[in-house]
């Protein structure tokens, strides 16, 4: 068809620019002249007559063009003063509640780039102006009210503003046609504000009713600010800090008083800080449910603030091991808890939920194994049935991995004491097999138990004998398996046969060990004991110090010192004696904190290795974050890994061949099959 | 010896030209040139071997006029892509030579500093550069090397240009203690932290969250509190 450049060059061009000169001049007196409202009457009515012009007279292409001159001429020139006008412009609109004039204006102004940003901003400074004043009121009214009605002011001012809210979304939704810039500038942000400044009052605000413990002051505060949208953000933020800051004291106070502490009563403080926090959550979540309705956001809240203290350490005890700690002092015989069953079971409840708030997970189990195998294998657990149901109940938030290796410990004791039962039946049926001691043997199933180191301990002959003849017995019930005995937790009942009397004497088999040497000779230097006996240093100086250095002094030494020397030499104390007829001469265990984090770390490196192995495995090419973010989440259940941790681990696996860099993106790891 | 018989297996050969005349010409020209190659070759080589040892090498050396432990050695180890630390085989000495176009003592001396030029060549650098790393990997499945000689090969491979970097580097790298060894990947990535332009020595834009092995993390952390 034919081209439009004689329409455009020779018609077009100067139509427009005539009709721009036309409505600059109309403009210039209008804006003189005119209200607000009526220019923007005029202003529309002369878009609609060049959109008729244009469908009556002009080709169909000069309307954008025609428009756009008007559009510029009449409402892009004169925005500012249009819209600034004293008392007819945006503003006294707003003020006057004038709907179809702002409908009218936001249709003129939409079809402008950026012409509604002006009238948004407007909306949004009066929106601020009448809710600050109604605050500011408020703020009066309440400064001369009396005081015994405090809450009052605030609930007309919540009441307020929920009007004002609801006024102004009318506004956006009628006028606005719910465009996205008003939205914004409804201020929900602004109520938030004001919400925040009201919570924030020094003496009635929320931290105040938190801090005295107003429950019904704090659950008429939730059903106001639940009204506004995200109302209760503030609420719950204060609720959380504040939950934060008195865990975070109780856990400083408990730190104080175990440097101040007497050396002779250690844990005391970390036990009652457990205590303490238990109550404090009992507390915050009746809170919750109470005041806050069981709200998510408050769980959360409550969640997030024991998360921050119940991970922190005290006296270089981590508040994992702090906890498997009181777990042990409830579970175990004479501990210092003394209560009722339904006590105890209620208090392992509480401890399995505070449990969900620490992060090292994994360092929990693995101090808890290593007491429940102490309270097990020494017979110190008070309640087989409460031993049992907190795993259960850890099993319920860890699920059965994390508690299998436990309850396969508690499993191996029944299975042990049957078994000793089968050993007993042997020994009256083959009288001669019989070793001449009465010998107990728990087996464990290595899987389940704590690591223990085992020593080629030289055993005393009759010793020897024993474990001679259990293994001839195991060895009719069950082929294939290997028993590697561990000397440092049997127990040994000896007869001390003192001057003035014989007492039972109740030791650890190293102990026993080293008495039965004076079996045999008189008098014995501690090379010589360490020679018979083949025992480490530290093993040794352990054991003859309980003997000869302790409450209980059955082997005298030379010299009678207070510590153990290599110089030094024992003789049996045929003089010791004592009121009872049977006494117990406790072994201080090693301790086992530096071996169980040891040993901990080391299962972390392999998860940490096997986690990036079966990321890449199934995605094959990643980014460096990506990866260890996920991982991090994979991991979380069992604990929080170090950044670093992670690092090194995936150099590692490069070396092994397991992941490769990427060749041009040093930010992107490969798996390599 | 078995070199001699992979010789005469493989002669050289030039099917590929079409003049019969030319043919002859050109097999002459190829032996003859091999044959100073080769007679260069067995002037440095250890009989016994049949191959050039570190002896060899550093009489070599002598002769170039360069120091044994002169980077260009490294290059022309690279050049040769000789593959055991200290010995260069017949062939590698071959490829090398006919690579550079030399069959002489004086040509060789004088293709030096093209040789460097090449290296220098980006495209060529990161190769030379992993090459160096790999040179030093003298026991069969071996894959890292230990610090000192790491420090030692960082300087001579990139001290000259990077030299503020390499100092810093390689003292951290004899005062830490995590890392007794060094493997590949934070080999190549010594050379992206000094190519990467981070700032120096303020290290501001070093982003530890990115993929940067550890020991730079922890090299960076170390430089942080050295400035504090």
């Amino acid at each position: 068809m034919g081209q439009m450049v004689r329409y455009e060059d020779d018609f077009e061009a100067d139509m427009l620019e005539d009709t721009g000169a036309y409505y600059s001049r109309k403009a210039s007196s209008w804006i003189e002249d005119d209200s607000c409202p009526d220019y923007m009457l005029k202003s529309e009515e002369c878009l609609k007559k060049e959109r008729d012009r244009v469908s009556h007279y002009l080709h169909s292409s000069s309307e954008t063009k025609l428009l756009e001159k008007v559009q510029h001429e009449l409402l892009v020139m004169y925005a500012n003063r249009l819209l600034e006008k004293e008392h007819s412009g945006c503003r006294a609109l707003l003020r006057d509640d004038k709907l179809e004039d702002l409908s009218r204006m936001y249709r003129l102004y939409c079809k402008i780039p950026r012409g509604l940003d002006p009238v948004a901003n407007i909306f949004k400074q009066h929106i601020t102006a009448e809710g600050t004043a109604l605050v500011e009121q408020a703020e009066d009214a309440a400064s001369n009210q009396a005081s015994n009605a405090p809450g009052v002011q605030e609930q007309d001012l919540i009441s307020k503003i929920i009007k004002l809210h609801n006024k102004y979304i009318v506004y956006v939704t009628r006028c606005f046609q719910n465009h996205t810039l008003f939205h914004k500038k409804v201020p929900h942000e602004l109520l938030v504000m004001y919400a925040n400044r009201l919570l924030e009052k020094e003496h009635s605000g929320c931290r105040a009713l938190l801090r005295d413990d107003k429950l019904e002051d704090l659950s008429s505060k939730y059903w106001l600010y639940c009204k506004i949208p995200q109302g209760l953000d503030p609420v719950a933020n204060i609720f959380k800090q504040h939950i934060t800051a008195e865990g975070t004291a109780l856990v400083e106070q408990a730190e104080d008083a175990a440097s101040n502490q007497a050396s002779n009563a250690p844990g005391v403080q970390e036990q009652v800080l457990i205590r303490k926090i238990i109550e404090l959550h009992d507390k915050y979540m009746e809170y919750v449910t109470r005041c806050f309705q069981n709200h998510t956001l408050f769980h959360k809240a409550l969640k997030e603030a024991f998360e921050v203290f119940c991970n922190k350490t005290v006296s270089g005890s981590s508040s994992a091991e702090l906890l498997a700690t009181f777990c042990d002092n409830i579970l175990k015989k004479g501990g210092s808890e003394k209560l009722s069953d339904e006590a105890i079971e209620e208090t392992l409840e509480k401890v399995v939920k505070l449990f969900a708030y620490i992060s090292d997970k994994d360092l929990f189990a693995e101090f808890y194994r290593k007491k429940l195998a102490r309270r097990l294998l020494f017979d110190r657990s008070a309640n087989d049935d409460h031993e049992r149901s907190i795993l259960t109940k850890l099993k319920e938030q860890c699920g059965g991995q994390f508690t299998s290796k436990m309850e396969g410990m508690v499993t191996d004791l029944t299975l042990a004491r049957e078994n000793q039962a089968s050993f007993e039946d042997y020994l009256r049926n083959n009288p001669a097999a019989h070793p001449g001691i009465d010998l107990t043997v728990t087996v464990l199933t290595t899987g389940f138990w704590p690591s223990y180191k085992s020593f080629d301990l030289n055993l005393p002959a009759e010793m020897v004998k024993c474990v001679e003849v259990f293994k001839g017995f195991y060895e009719t019930e069950t082929k294939h398996r290997k028993l590697t005995w561990i000397y440092s937790l049997g127990t040994c009942h000896i007869n001390g046969k003192f001057e003035e009397k014989t007492i039972e004497l109740i030791v650890s088999t190293y102990q026993a060990a080293v008495l039965l040497l004076f079996n045999a000779s008189d008098r014995l230097s501690y090379s010589e004991i360490m020679a018979q006996l083949n025992l480490t240093h530290d093993d040794l100086v352990r054991l003859l110090h309980s003997l000869a250095c302790a409450k209980y002094k059955i082997l005298s030494k030379e010299p009678n010192t207070k510590t153990i020397s290599q110089s030094d030499y024992f003789e049996f104390n045929s003089k010791f004696t004592d009121k009872l007829r049977r006494i117990k001469i406790p072994l201080p265990p090693v301790d086992e904190r530096k071996k169980v984090v040891e040993d901990v770390d080391k299962d972390r490196r392999y998860a940490i290795d096997a986690a990036i192995v079966r990321i890449m495995k199934s995605r094959k090419v990643l980014g460096h974050q990506q990866l260890v973010s996920e991982c991090v989440e994979q991991l979380s259940r069992m604990f929080k890994p170090d950044i670093k941790a992670i690092k090194k681990r995936m150099e590692d696996l490069i070396t092994r061949d397991y992941l490769e860099r990427d060749k041009d993106n040093p930010n992107l790891f490969r798996y390599l099959a | 010896m078995p070199r001699t018989s992979k010789r005469k297996s493989a002669p050289p050969n030039s099917s590929s030209v079409t003049s019969p005349e030319g043919r002859s010409v050109s097999i002459k020209a190829k032996t003859k040139g091999m044959e100073k190659i080769d007679r260069l070759f067995n002037s440095y080589a250890n009989n016994s071997l049949g191959m050039i040892d570190p002896d060899g090498i550093e009489a070599l050396c002598s002769d170039l006029g360069v120091d044994y432990t002169d980077v260009r050695i490294l290059m022309l180890a690279w050049k040769l892509k000789a593959e055991r630390q200290g010995y260069f085989t017949q062939d590698e000495w071959r490829t090398g030579l006919k690579a550079l176009g030399v069959d002489s003592l004086s040509k060789l001396k004088k293709a030096l500093p093209e040789l460097e030029n090449e290296v220098g060549k980006s495209s060529n650098y990161e190769d030379f550069y992993s090459y160096a790393f790999r040179y030093c990997l003298t026991e069969e499945k071996q894959k890292s090397v230990d610090i000192e000689s790491i420090c030692e090969l960082l300087n001579l491979v990139l001290g000259a240009q990077f030299h503020p970097q390499v100092d810093l580097l390689i003292e951290y790298l004899k005062v830490q203690s995590d890392y007794k060894v060094i493997n590949l990947d934070q080999w190549m990535n010594f050379l992206r932290f000094c190519k990467e332009q981070i700032s120096f020595p303020d290290l501001e834009n070093y982003d530890a969250s990115q993929a940067w092995p550890l020991i730079l993390d922890n090299f960076v952390e170390w430089m942080r509190e050295k400035h504090s």
